[in-house]
Order: structure tokens, then sequence, then C-alpha cells
């Protein structure tokens, strides 16, 4: 097994306070050292990192990979190599394949293309209930052991109180975190934009804020004077931040993430029927967007993902209604959260934190962070690179995005999962 | 239109869709919304039609369009307003091809655009389109080749500029030309409305005195204030010292989804009943997009009284949609047949 020295690099490392410029020892797929070298340390590989960031590798906590079951979309390959690409060493992948995440044969199956793809790794998110039918519960318990982070309902809602109820004390009696996009079913139907002056407009189904905010407040009474962990992802409405935010103040063990282009985009991005804009929760107001922004920088909201759904071309060349929500986002995590620290939104350690550490945490994995000890999963930047992005050159199956063309300050030139290099920047 | 650095502002929203609609000249090049059209091109269309009104009566065919197809692409079904597209599009002598796509057939298979190729394939040279969908027509027009014009006869709940036109040209001919001095109340399912919509842009950007919108919270739009509209929910108040009343129709399906307890209801608080009308001024019209509910938005004394100028609107209609096939088609001869008309 190889020993490399990582020279020269500003190291940041939001959870154990650290940045420097200094030198990393990576030894038997961990990191050995940081500052001094640990003895008999000889390195078969010397990177020179002058200039250059080192962060922990990114942990996106929702990627649609679409392997199993939508693989004209795009698969486990494709996407993990994009991924790599943008210095993301962990996928966390929703349980709404096809099939379903509810048995351990299809996380298995996962693993498996994931280990052949030698790219990042990835977990998975097991069904809440069987089929995502809001029915019956999954072998919770079975899942976990076969290798699940954490259990979901996906985009699929339980209408069943009761049903909702029990599935939350079951998943906790195995200490196991619930993972939410909380949508109403009723109040969504038929919508593709925010309840606002441009669905009303344009002639858009709208979608209310009470779409996200009632089943929040609804599972937040579930779990009231309870131990139960749910994370909350994908918030898009400014009262959702409030909600958390009493919960969290009351004790409750919640936590919260917003997918990057939440930060950057409103509703007025839909204005000329753009269905690369097309995205679920709709994109919100501007009041929404920048409450968002503060409650990332409270920590009210713990972190940043990609909300990563590729599509075919198709998907999104249709009268706006008639096309599928979602971007293609692994590519423009990482631009997008430094982004806003450039605009001076968010301050470096907080953009670095909601994409390494916190993710991490709330998946419950020892990563994301460079605790001699813990597995050499890394990401170097070059923090002054000027870019622009470019869909035709994005390396997900998944061209949608409405960021073509954006200017985009940093770039990553290297990613290393478990000491190995898995992209490195010609 | 997403940018780097800075956010679309509202004009540039206007710009954007007004951009698409127009060629470098500022003339018509298709026609999809009334959004973003400035009073200039609203008076051209108005005065076009009346150059044209003539022709519906004593002339029967004007050579404009002779030599070019037109193909109506109905994905939703609809009689009167495809005849009337038809019509006009024959008294311009346009060869006519009518295409009834009833929505499953493209949702399996066959793409929108597969369609659209397709068309074009046989040398069209307009689409006119309707679709359940809003912003199809916008889709449609960024699609087709450069030569081919777009009409949109209804996306969605977004809009039905031919039919606003042709509330408009009703208007001026029974009310005169000068929209400062009325109020308008459009009255009904706003929420679910294309018509509205597209009256609600027009009725403004002719610089109308008061538009207002009659109705229910569970059918008026989130800040629909923002178009321009004052916001009534109760009837007598909202018809009250109008010009002009705009009745829309109101669809079966809304009693489902909760919107609307029962058609009884409905037609109790905000039908239009003789009684009722006397709120407006005396000498108020009656319009209505059609087809009508008798008994349910309005009461057939009403719709056929004195007042009502619902058949006048159905006339007017070919006129007005003739003046947008020559004007986005015909190029400079729809003008020289203005010139000799007035």
């Amino acid at each position: 097994m190889s020993d490399t020295l990582i020279k020269n690099a500003r190291i940041i490392d939001p959870r154990n306070q650290l940045d420097e410029v200094t030198d990393i020892y990576i030894s038997k797929q961990r990191i050995a050292a940081i500052g001094t070298a640990p003895a008999d340390f000889t390195p078969n590989e010397t990177i020179d990192a002058s200039n250059l960031w080192l962060i922990p590798g990114i942990v996106d906590l929702s990627a649609r990979l679409r392997e199993p079951g939508l693989e004209q979309k795009a698969n486990i390959k494709t996407e993990a190599h994009a991924a790599a690409s943008a210095g993301i060493t962990t996928l966390c992948v929703p349980p709404d394949t096809d099939p379903v995440i509810d048995e351990p044969a299809v996380v298995e199956l996962i693993h498996h293309k994931a280990k052949q793809a030698k790219q990042s790794q990835i977990v998975t998110l097991g069904a809440l209930t069987a089929g995502l039918k809001g029915e019956q519960l999954s072998e919770m318990a079975t899942l976990k052991k076969a290798g699940c982070v954490g259990i979901s309902n996906s985009k699929s809602s339980i209408n069943n109180t009761s049903i909702l109820h029990r599935a939350f004390q079951y998943a906790s009696t195995h200490n196991i975190t619930i993972f939410i996009e909380a949508h109403d079913p009723y109040l969504t139907a038929g919508g593709c934009a925010h309840d606002g002056p441009i669905a009303s407009r344009l002639g858009l189904t709208p979608i209310p804020y009470a779409a996200e905010t009632s089943p929040i407040a609804q599972i937040l009474e579930l779990i009231r004077g309870t131990d139960i962990r749910v994370h909350f992802g994908r918030l898009s409405c400014a009262r959702s931040i409030e909600l958390i935010n009493e919960a969290k103040a009351s004790g409750l063990k919640v936590t919260a993430d917003v997918a990057a282009h939440q930060l950057h985009l409103t509703e007025m991005d839909i204005s000329s029927f753009n269905s690369q804009c097309h995205v679920m929760p709709p994109l919100r107001s501007q009041r929404d967007m920048e409450a968002l922004r503060h409650g990332l920088e409270s920590g009210v909201i713990n972190s940043i993902c990609s909300d990563h759904q590729p599509h075919e071309l198709d998907a999104k060349q249709a009268p706006f209604p008639a096309t599928e929500s979602g971007i293609s986002a692994v590519e423009t995590l990482l631009p997008l959260t430094l982004k806003l620290v450039d605009n001076g939104q968010l301050s470096l350690t907080t953009a670095i934190a909601s994409i390494t550490c916190n993710p991490a945490d709330i998946l419950g994995l020892d990563i994301g962070h460079l605790a001699v000890g813990s597995p050499a999963n890394l990401c170097l930047i070059n923090p002054t690179k000027e870019w622009t992005f470019l869909s035709e050159e994005m390396l997900s199956h998944g061209k949608n995005t409405p960021f073509s063309g954006w200017n985009f300050k940093g770039k990553v030139s290297q990613t290393i999962v478990n000491g190995k290099t898995i992209f490195i920047e010609e | 239109m997403v940018n780097k650095a800075t956010r679309p502002t509202d004009d540039l929203l206007g710009q954007d869709l007004w951009n698409i609609q127009l060629d470098e000249e500022g003339q018509l090049k298709h026609f999809l919304t009334i959004e973003g059209l400035g009073s200039n091109i609203l008076t051209q269309i108005l005065d076009t039609a009346e150059s044209f009104a003539g022709v519906n009566t004593s002339i029967k065919k004007v050579p404009i369009l002779r030599g070019k197809t037109i193909v109506n692409l109905f994905f939703e079904a609809s009689t009167r307003t495809r005849t009337t597209f038809e019509l006009a599009a024959k008294r311009l002598s346009a060869d006519v091809l009518n295409m009834n796509i009833s929505v499953s057939a493209t949702s399996k298979g066959e793409t929108l655009l597969d369609t659209l190729r397709n068309l074009e394939a046989m040398h069209a040279d307009m689409f006119v389109v309707r679709h359940a969908d809003s912003g199809t027509a916008h889709f449609i027009a960024n699609h087709v080749a450069p030569h081919i014009r777009v009409l949109n006869a209804g996306d969605g709940s977004h809009a039905h500029p031919t039919q606003a036109m042709l509330d408009m040209f009703t208007i001026r001919r029974k009310k005169g030309a000068d929209f400062g001095k009325l109020r308008v109340a459009i009255v009904g399912d706003i929420l679910h409305s294309r018509v509205a919509r597209s009256q609600i842009h027009a009725l403004n950007t002719l610089n109308t005195g008061e538009v207002r919108v009659v109705g229910p919270k569970t059918l008026i739009p989130k800040n629909i204030e923002a178009m321009g509209v004052t916001v009534f929910h109760d009837m007598q108040q909202g018809i009250q010292d109008a010009d002009v009343v705009i009745m829309l129709r109101l669809q079966k399906e809304r009693m489902q989804g909760g919107l609307l307890p029962s058609e009884q209801e409905y037609f109790e608080l905000y039908g239009l009943t003789e009684e009722r009308l006397k709120e407006a001024k005396s000498d108020a019209i009656v319009m209505h997009p059609g087809p009508i509910n008798r008994g349910v938005e309005i009461e057939s004394s009403v719709a056929d009284g004195p007042q009502s100028v619902i058949l006048d609107q159905v006339t007017y209609g070919i006129a007005v949609r003739m003046a947008v096939m020559s004007m986005t088609l015909g190029g400079n001869i729809a003008k020289t047949n203005q010139e000799d008309a007035s």
C-alpha cells in the first residue's frame, strides 16, 4: 500500500478547527499525520499542493444515480465519475430506485456497482415503507444491517398518519435516522411552480408554502418529546427554517439540508418557461432564498446537497409543466457553494462544513473531516482558477442544468478516496 | 435567462417574452401572449381587424395568404375556436390542415417535437396551437424552423391572446377607442383562465381606467394584483358601475377539487342575473368567451338580452384572427390592404 505526502496545502478542516498551510501524511488508506511526519514515513508519492486548498472529501446527502431502473438517464459508473471530478467522495442515494431499496439485494447491487466503478463511494438510504407505498413498514433493521445509513420515504408521502408515527418509533428502536423530503401530496398535486406572482402570470399550477411547512409541522409534533432523529432534506421555504429552528431549540434531534440550486435561483428564473429550472420543491421567492442562505450561516440548516437528478434530453424538451423536474447537479455542488463564499453570503468555514463534516454527521459516518486515523478522503481545490461551466462539458450522463454559462472561481484539481486518487485534472 | 451576477428584473422578464414574438424590425412574428407587446402592436391588430371586418360580409376572400399552409394543431378539443381560425385562414386564401391530436397519443411514443418535425416536413408556414399545458406555444415557437410562425390558440391557463384581442375589438366597437374611461370587471374562475390573463394584459396595455377581477378566493390566483387588477370577492361590489362585465366559463370539474361546493351556490353568488346586472352602468355590455353555461355563470335572459354582445364577439373573432395571421405571415401585404381599406 502506497504512502502519500501532500505538501504545502492550505488545509481546511472545519470539524477540527484547522485552517493552515501545512503537510498531510497518508498511510494505509488513512490519514497518518498532519504537520509533522510520523516515524518511519517514506512516501511513495509526494504531491506539491502549494497554492491549493485541501478539504475533506465532499459528502453529498442526496444524489439520484438512476441505477437500477432508469439507466436511460444515467448509471452508477457515469455519475460516480462525475461526482469524483467535482470533489465528492461520498454520495448518498435515496431509495426510489426501481426496484426500490427495500430489501438487502438492492443495497448489495448498488454497493457492488459502486465498487466496480472505483469512483466516489456510495451509501444508500433504505425505504421507510415497503415499495415506498406508505402502507407497510420496511424491514429497517435488516436494511441497516445490509449497509443502509438511514431510511426515507423519498418523494412518496405517507398519508396514513398512524403508519408514519409507528415507522418513526420503529426506526428509532433501531437507532436509525429518518430522512424526510417534506411535501403534502394533495397540495403538490399537478403543481410545478411556487404559488407566487410568476405562477399566477404564467398560469402554472401553483404549489403553496404549506405543501412543505404543514408536513414538517406535523412530523415535529409526532416526534415531540422523543429522541427520534429526523433529517429534513431539500427545504425551500423561509417558514420551514423557523419551524426547524424552534424544534432544535426545544431539544429535538432534527437536522436539515438545502439543495445548492435553491441558494441561487428563484421563481423569477422560470419566467420564460425555462424547463431547466423546473425543480421540486419549486424555486420560491427572493425572500425565501435569502432566508435559506441565512439559515445556513446561522446553523439551522446543516448541509448543502446537490439533489442530483440527471435526465435524458427529452425529459426537459416539452412544455414546462410536462417536463420532468430536477437538475443534474453533482458537478455544480462545490462551485455553487464557493460562489456564496465569493459573494460574501457565507463564511468559508460554514460553507466547507456544510458539504463535509455536517452531512457526514447526519449520515453517522466517520468521514468529512481530517482527524488522524480517519479514511483519507480528500479533495484538492485550485481556489483562484476562474472557469465557465458548460453543460456540453459535463461528465454526468444528464446535461440538464440551468447553470450552463455561469462563471465560477475555484475548481477541483484532485480527488482522493481511501488514499487513492480517483480524479486528477489534466 | 438565468444569469451569473445579476438577477432578471421585471423589465427583462417582459423583454424576454417580447423578443421572441417580434422580428428585428419590431413587427409581429409569433403571437403567443399579450404580455410584452406594446399598445402600438395591439392597436395595429385592432385596426387591421377593422379593415378585414368588411371582408366577412361583402367580399368573401382576399388573396393575402395564397399559397401558404396553415396547420391548426389542436391538442385540446375545441370546435368553435378552431372553426374561426379555419375560416380566417380560408378568407385569406391559405390552405388549412386541421390536426386534432389527443394528448394520450403524444404522451406515448411520439414527442411533441417529433410531431412538429413531421408537420414541418409537410411545408407548413404557420402553426395555430392549442394545448393543455401552459407554455406550449412558447416551447413550439422556440423549436420550429425559422420561417414558421406560431399563433397561440390557448395554452393551459397561460394565454389566449386572440380571444383577448377579439374582446378588445368588441369593447372598442361598442364603447369607443378611449379605454381610459372604462371600468371592466372580469368575473369567475380567474385561476384557471388563460382568457382572463390575456384580457388583463391587453386591458392594461390599452390603458383601461380600472380592471377588476371578481370571484371566490379559491378561484383568484395569488398576487394577481401585481398584474394590475383590483380584486373583489363580492359580486355586487365587483360589478358596480362597470362599463364592461366579462363572465368566464365555469368548468364542471371545479366542483371536484374542492374549489367550489356546487353550481347552484356559485350561481347564487356569482351568476350574472338581470337583477344583478343593474349594479353595473345602465349601458354596460356583457361579454363571455363562450361556450356559455346557462344558469351556472349567466342567466339566459342576460346572455340573450339587449346588453349582451356575446355573438358579436364570435363574429369579430374571424376578423381579429385574419388580422393576426396576415400580420405574422403576410408581411407588408396586410399593411397595404389596411391602407386600401381606410
